[in-house]
């Protein structure tokens, strides 16, 4: 089992690597540093000495791969790619173009996003396994197919729609909550979270019901639960001791990769609703074209994509004994 | 725009082809050759008529297909020549580069309002100082909302009296309606006629017929009466800067379908190779291209393709020398951000091809064909691509309701399409701040809902029954 979570960790490395250098070709060969510190400059302050300044500031003077001035091993390590790709492993994730401590940012900023997701996500799940196990049980009747109806109509509204509607509704016209904003007091803050979380889930209902209910009656066709009806089990106690906890397994295994990404916040909620998490930091920094920003993120982003397909392998393990990792 | 005038301008004019545009017309070319192959062949003609015999299918199918007739229209471009300086100058054409649907809709185009006006409104939503002449010869300064320029022309000046709006309104709508029957009626019985007198489908379900004549009825009279009341009103109003909302949402079809389609299709090349390479050859060549494709989806979707879009922004700014007019220069972003999607999309459909080419490369008639000396090549177009299209097929009809919605999302982070262009996406980022304005401005935001909703649903319930035909694991389900 410890060999396995090594190989796998290990594994990561080479991708991470990878995905720095989409990055960093994305950033730095598409885009010479010049035409960056132009954008940033403005049209009016660019002169060779001003481009020059910002650059020599940022560290982006420097060769791309390698540096043939210097010497030794700071042929590598004095280059734009190591300096700012390839420090981003040791979590040094240099300044973002206001000045701030991009790292510090990002560990102030993990609360207000976990505050949002952790709620959408627990909400979310139970509802949508009990909405999909309501639909399995009234499989076949009007209120199943009234039900999958539902979920595609659901399925079909831009989640844009789910923000901007449910704003206007309950915050301006109905004055219930707060149209945006957030507090760190716990005891103050709910009532800026209810409304966010509530539209987030309600925009994340229909696709997941209707993917649940598809994994619970494949569950429901094989023949274990034809042997535990057959044996004289109530169909409630069939599906609630049996299929739900059959049909567990695809949605665990499928829901643990979306667990680590939690901490990268929502990206819409939170720019609407002015949460000050992670999300509505990548948004400004995209709207900012803060590249510095933005490469953190994806480096963050990343990594937390791994770390959840090594919990997913892990969770197999926990809920399916079949399955051994060697 | 009488007729001649129509066939006149399309002579005179230089033709644009933009990118999207050629993308566009290749798929409907495409699509025609597909159709031809499914009608010849016994195996697929009953494979969607399973597909059509679902009533909902055959409703989104017909929406879908107006849809692209309006999104085709709008992508024949032109830009109009201008009046000629001395008679034997040479011809300049004009820097505006129309299609073809602005040129129909040129009355909704050429109506420019000064800023918002609600649906069917003879005023504008905003008050302004009006100077009025009292009776008895002063002058005094009201604010009041004046009177729209394109809207109502034909009341006399002054309030408009709720008997002569209404039943101007009744009017139209029952002229329109009227219209629309009768064109419908037309085009039915020319398209009945050329059914019965070719009978190439004389095997298909005439109930599918039938909801195919019902839905392009309704939308024939929907049209119809938009139609009738457009020649006096704006029917979903008009935005911050006066223009037609209606107009909107039409050209925003096109954006709409681009995006739906072209990523699927531009990297549809890419995701099967690797994923066919991958299963059949296992091995090194199945580690590389796994650590491709993880490396590619490891990255947050929304922060590769904000990283993407802002470099290419950076480069499409320092060359404005590239481009003629400022929509072939919306054009290009269109395509690069079309080609940043299908990037991230492709290892969805790698993995999934990689898994049944892993399965098939055991059945026996592919073991056979091996044995009898067949190119790996070989096997793999001739044996094993035919037989996982159904699933290249699924998983296009699936993602294009996703790309569709977002774009929405991507257009309000700023990372879509042209803000010159149009689009659902930039229609609701527009339309956000003007639910708090007083009096609240709505339409925008419900037109785009509503054309968006139909199109994606449409898309929606199309790939379930796709699914539900298609796919050999789905049977018996749902």
């Amino acid at each position: 089992m410890f060999a396995y979570i090594l190989r796998r960790v290990l594994y990561a490395v080479p991708i991470l690597i990878g995905v720095n250098l989409i990055t960093f070709a994305l950033f730095f060969m598409v885009n010479s540093p010049d035409d960056m510190a132009r954008m940033q400059l403005g049209v009016k302050r660019v002169t060779p000495e001003a481009i020059e300044q910002w650059k020599a500031e940022r560290g982006y003077d420097k060769p791309l791969f390698v540096n043939e001035t210097a010497s030794g091993i700071a042929q590598v390590t004095d280059t734009v790619f190591y300096s700012k790709s390839l420090t981003l492993f040791s979590g040094e994730f240099g300044r973002s173009e206001d000045g701030r401590e991009i790292g510090q940012e990002i560990r102030e900023r993990m609360g207000p996003s976990l505050a949002i997701a952790v709620p959408t996500f627990v909400v979310g799940l139970g509802l949508t396994v009990s909405l999909a196990l309501f639909l399995v049980l009234f499989r076949g009747t009007w209120l199943d197919r009234t039900g999958v109806v539902l979920c595609v109509g659901l399925m079909s509204i831009s989640s844009l729609f789910f923000i901007i509607g449910g704003q206007f509704l309950f915050a301006r016209v109905l004055q219930l909550v707060p149209i945006s904003g957030y507090s760190s007091n716990p005891l103050v803050a709910w009532h800026f979270l209810i409304l966010p979380v509530a539209v987030a889930v309600v925009a994340g209902i229909g696709g997941s019901t209707r993917w649940y209910r598809t994994l619970f009656l494949e569950e429901i066709g094989k023949d274990y639960v034809r042997t535990a009806r057959a044996k004289g089990l109530s169909d409630a106690a069939v599906l609630f001791r049996h299929v739900l906890r059959n049909g567990l397994i695809p949605i665990l295994t499928g829901v643990v990769v979306v667990i680590p990404s939690l901490f990268m916040g929502s990206l819409l909620i939170e720019s609407f609703f002015g949460i000050p998490g992670l999300g509505s930091y990548t948004i400004d920094a995209i709207a900012a074209q803060d590249f510095a920003v933005v490469r953190a993120m994806v480096f963050l982003g990343s990594v937390l994509y791994l770390l959840g397909l090594i919990l997913t392998d892990l969770s197999y393990t926990l809920v399916d004994p079949r399955i051994r990792l060697k | 725009m009488t007729i001649s005038n129509f066939f006149s301008t399309l002579n005179q004019s230089l033709w644009v082809w933009l990118a999207t545009d050629v993308l566009l017309w290749a798929l409907f070319v495409l699509f025609l050759g597909s159709l031809v192959v499914i009608v010849r062949s016994p195996l697929q003609r009953m494979v969607w008529q399973k597909v059509f015999r679902q009533r909902l299918a055959v409703v989104s199918a017909v929406l879908l297909a107006v849809a692209a007739c309006f999104a085709l229209l709008d992508s024949i471009h032109l830009r109009e020549p201008l009046p000629h300086t001395a008679p034997d100058a040479p011809v300049r054409y004009s820097v505006e580069v129309n299609s073809v649907l602005d040129l129909i809709l040129l009355d909704l185009r050429k109506d420019h309002e000064k800023t918002y006006s609600a649906p069917l409104a003879v005023t504008l939503a905003a008050l302004e100082p009006v100077t009025v002449t009292l009776p008895d010869g002063t002058e005094e300064v009201r604010r009041e909302a004046p009177r729209l320029k394109a809207a109502g022309a034909i009341f006399p000046p002054g309030p408009v009296s709720e008997t002569t709006y209404w039943l101007d309104i009744l009017q139209r709508i029952g002229l329109g309606a009227v219209g629309g029957v009768v064109l419908f009626a037309l085009f039915w019985l020319a398209f009945t006629i050329a059914r019965r007198t070719f009978k190439w489908d004389q095997k298909s379900n005439p109930i599918a017929w039938r909801w195919v004549g019902g839905t392009l009825g309704v939308l024939f009279i929907i049209g119809g009466v938009f139609t009738g009341l457009s020649t006096n009103f704006h029917v979903f109003g008009t935005d911050k800067v006066g223009q037609d909302v209606l107009y909107q949402v039409l050209k925003s079809l096109r954006t709409a379908l681009v995006i739906g389609l072209v990523p699927t299709l531009v990297t549809l090349p890419l995701g099967i190779a690797m994923g066919l390479a991958a299963g059949y050859f296992r091995g090194k060549v199945d580690d590389v291209i796994q650590y491709i494709y993880t490396t590619v989806s490891a990255i947050p979707g929304v922060l590769l393709i904000a990283a993407a879009v802002l470099s290419i922004q950076v480069m499409i700014d320092n060359h404005p020398e590239w481009f003629a007019t400022a929509v072939e220069r919306g054009d290009i972003r269109l395509l690069s951000l079309c080609i940043i999607l299908g990037m991230t999309s492709w290892t969805g459909i790698a993995r999934l091809l990689r898994g049944e080419a892993l399965k098939m490369r055991e059945f026996e008639y592919v073991q056979a064909a091996r044995a009898f000396g067949v190119s790996a090549a070989q096997i793999l177009l001739r044996h094993i691509l035919p037989n996982v299209f159904p699933i290249i097929l699924i998983t296009l009809v699936m993602e294009f309701s996703s790309l569709v919605l977002a774009e929405a999302v991507l257009s309000y982070i700023g990372i879509g399409v042209d803000p010159t262009m149009f689009s659902f996406g930039l229609m609701i980022n527009n339309a956000r701040m003007e639910l708090s304005r007083d009096p609240v401005v709505w339409w925008s935001l419900t037109a785009a809902f509503l054309f968006m909703v139909v199109l994606v649903l449409a898309a929606n319930l199309l790939a379930d029954a796709v699914r539900d035909a298609l796919d050999p694991r789905s049977e018996g389900q749902s």
